[in-house]
């Protein structure tokens, strides 16, 4: 295949899988669970940067797929018992499914007013379902003890949901690569620098975005079920919170919008900067004001991100920073 | 139903007004500048607590003797902000500016925070109440509308009867056009955010006399802007008036028949429901 013998595509499935590999190696709980982080932004910026990065559409409220995907995935899971596979798949269902919806309707609206509409339906439907009773209203739902000893016991259930997280992050990054060197990813990238041309030249736009805005979506809704799975309970709260999606935002502009490396490596970053800022005694009150302070500079400075900083200063790089 | 509908719908409408100022605030800066403002909902709780400061902390200053006070602080507060975070991505695409503005966002709730807690605050202020037949209302309520009023009717004087005003209009209209007439834009647009940072802190200020507060209070009047924002046409400050009162009225209305925690689903379903049928808004945007 083609796509093995990319140094880029190699570079960055390595560094994923060195990162994820570090936990079991060492076989701490600490570095378990941080990197479970990690590996969570990771394919969460990924999964953002197809519709963000390749087509130029800022889903501002892309956070509503993690929590609806983690709303159903834990319905299926605490009311009917479903075991964690299936259940996650119905929440990655979920969010594919409200994408396409989403797709066909406010995907029509450019700049602004998309970003816009997604925060607006985000809101909605955090509201709606605070109202739901079958999902628990405002208190939400939680998760016996109980069920984690069909997987062995609640270390072992950690286990498992690191591996899966760490399987979608590696699915996230060859999907993202897979779909650059596409010809629909092609099609993605000239709706992003001119739509209507793109229109002209043959690109079926609606049909296009709206695909990517469904790919976008599915994996995020997979990370919700396996989050609150791990976490043990949900609320609305937790589930669509906004600022969880612009951090999302900050971590594929941190790295580079539109190129496969940069999400990656603005979601490690971001997530080791936070956890410096918020341990660091000089910096903990403060840490919110430092975080937006750094935003602003990368946003007024460097507003390619780090790969496409390097891409343009080192052009022999281009190969490798993919 | 009917003697618990009325105070409840004139209770909304009055703090509808209020509303609509934060929205203008909004709404006047994406209309010259194209510049969603993510900052607007902490600009708001900086305006709470500036009255709250004028008023409790030593001074004891009549919270709308201090409004005046605030407002021109807000003005100059938004010229910073503008030059700074906004000026050097203007131009660039549309996310670039929602991130600078969020990065303001970020820094003021994190000092924010650092400085006065995320604890509820309470201005205290209590002037009574009147009652005029059958309807009861407070008279901070009352007030905070009647400013409001006078306040969105200077801004339309302001837009519509003076060169300055002219000058933002034109800039809104057409920059490059304006700049060939000699108009100079960057000083306008500063201007422009100024005043939109002004009018947040004016209804964060009246705000602030009905309701207790917090640093992180601004967040859901963001969220109210936006959606009246694009019930009235977004760059509509006008409509940002009419929108206010609509929303207002919406909440007055909902929690007489079903329980308040559905006002957000209408609120938000109305907004993407405008989106869709209706970006310019329900009056159209005047461009």
């Amino acid at each position: 295949m083609n796509l093995l013998r990319q140094p880029g595509f190699w570079l960055t499935v390595l560094l994923v899988l060195a990162g994820g590999l570090l936990a079991p190696i060492t076989q701490s709980a600490t570095v378990r669970e941080s990197m479970f982080l990690v590996l969570m932004f990771v394919a969460l910026a990924s999964s953002l940067n197809i519709i963000l990065g390749y087509t130029g559409y800022v889903s501002f409220g892309h956070i509503v797929f993690f929590g609806l995907g983690g709303y159903v995935g834990f319905y299926f899971l605490s009311q009917q018992s479903w075991s964690l596979a299936p259940a996650a798949l119905m929440g990655g269902l979920a969010a594919a499914l409200l994408a396409l919806l989403l797709g066909l309707s406010i995907l029509r609206l450019r700049g602004a007013y998309f970003a816009l509409a997604t925060i607006g339906i985000n809101e909605a439907m955090r509201a709606l379902i605070t109202n739901l009773k079958i999902f628990g209203g405002p208190t939400g739902m939680s998760l016996h003890f109980s069920v984690y000893q069909e997987y062995g016991g609640a270390t072992q259930a950690l286990w498992i949901t690191y591996f899966a997280m760490f399987g979608l992050a590696l699915v996230v990054v060859v999907l993202s690569f897979v779909v650059k060197k596409s010809k629909f990813g092609l099609g993605l990238v000239s709706i992003r620098e001119d739509e209507d041309a793109a229109m002209v030249m043959g690109v079926r736009a609606p049909r296009a975005k709206t695909w990517s805005f469904v790919l976008s979506a599915v994996i995020p809704g997979i990370i919700g079920t396996l989050f609150f799975f791990k976490n043990g309970n949900i609320e609305p709260g937790d589930a669509f919170r906004l600022h969880l999606s612009i951090e999302t935002i900050v971590m594929v502009m941190l790295g580079g919008q539109g190129t496969v490396l940069g999400p990656v490596l603005g979601a490690a970053g971001y997530e080791r900067l936070r956890g410096f800022l918020l341990t660091n005694p000089t910096f903990k009150d403060l840490q919110l004001a430092f975080a937006g302070l750094a935003l602003l500079i990368i946003v007024l400075f460097v507003p390619a991100g780090v790969v496409g900083w390097l891409r343009t200063r080192l052009p022999r790089l281009r190969r490798v920073l993919e | 139903m009917l003697e618990q509908l009325i105070p409840s719908l004139v209770d909304g409408l009055l703090i509808g007004f209020v509303y609509g100022v934060a929205a203008m605030g909004l709404t006047l800066i994406w209309g010259v500048m194209r510049v969603i403002n993510l900052a607007h909902g902490p600009i708001i709780a900086l305006g709470m607590f500036g009255v709250y400061v004028l008023f409790n902390d030593g001074l004891g200053l009549n919270p709308y003797v201090s409004l005046p006070i605030v407002g021109a602080a807000g003005v100059l507060f938004g010229i910073v902000i503008y030059s700074i975070a906004v000026h050097r991505v203007i131009n660039a695409p549309h996310l670039s500016s929602l991130l600078a503005t969020f990065a303001v966002s970020m820094i003021i709730i994190g000092v924010g925070t650092s400085r006065l807690t995320t604890n509820v605050y309470t201005v205290g202020l209590d002037l009574g109440s009147v009652t005029i037949g059958p309807i009861t209302v407070t008279v901070t309520r009352l007030v905070a509308a009647g400013v409001s009023v006078f306040v969105a009717a200077g801004l339309y004087l302001f837009l519509y009867r003076t060169s300055t005003g002219k000058a933002i209009r034109a800039v809104a209209n057409n920059r490059s056009a304006a700049e060939l007439m000699g108009i100079p834009s960057s000083r306008v647009l500063a201007l422009s955010f100024g005043l939109g940072t002004m009018l947040a802190v004016i209804a964060g200020g009246l705000i602030s006399t009905i309701f207790p507060f917090r640093i992180l209070s601004g967040g859901a009047y963001e969220l109210k802007s936006f959606v009246i924002g694009v019930l009235g046409g977004l760059g509509n400050p006008l409509g940002a008036l009419v929108g206010g009162l609509i929303l207002g009225g919406l909440e007055g209305l909902i929690p007489v028949f079903m329980p308040t925690t559905w006002v957000p689903v209408f609120e938000f379903g109305l907004f993407v429901l405008i989106l869709l049928v209706r970006p310019s808004g329900l009056f159209g945007a005047r461009q």
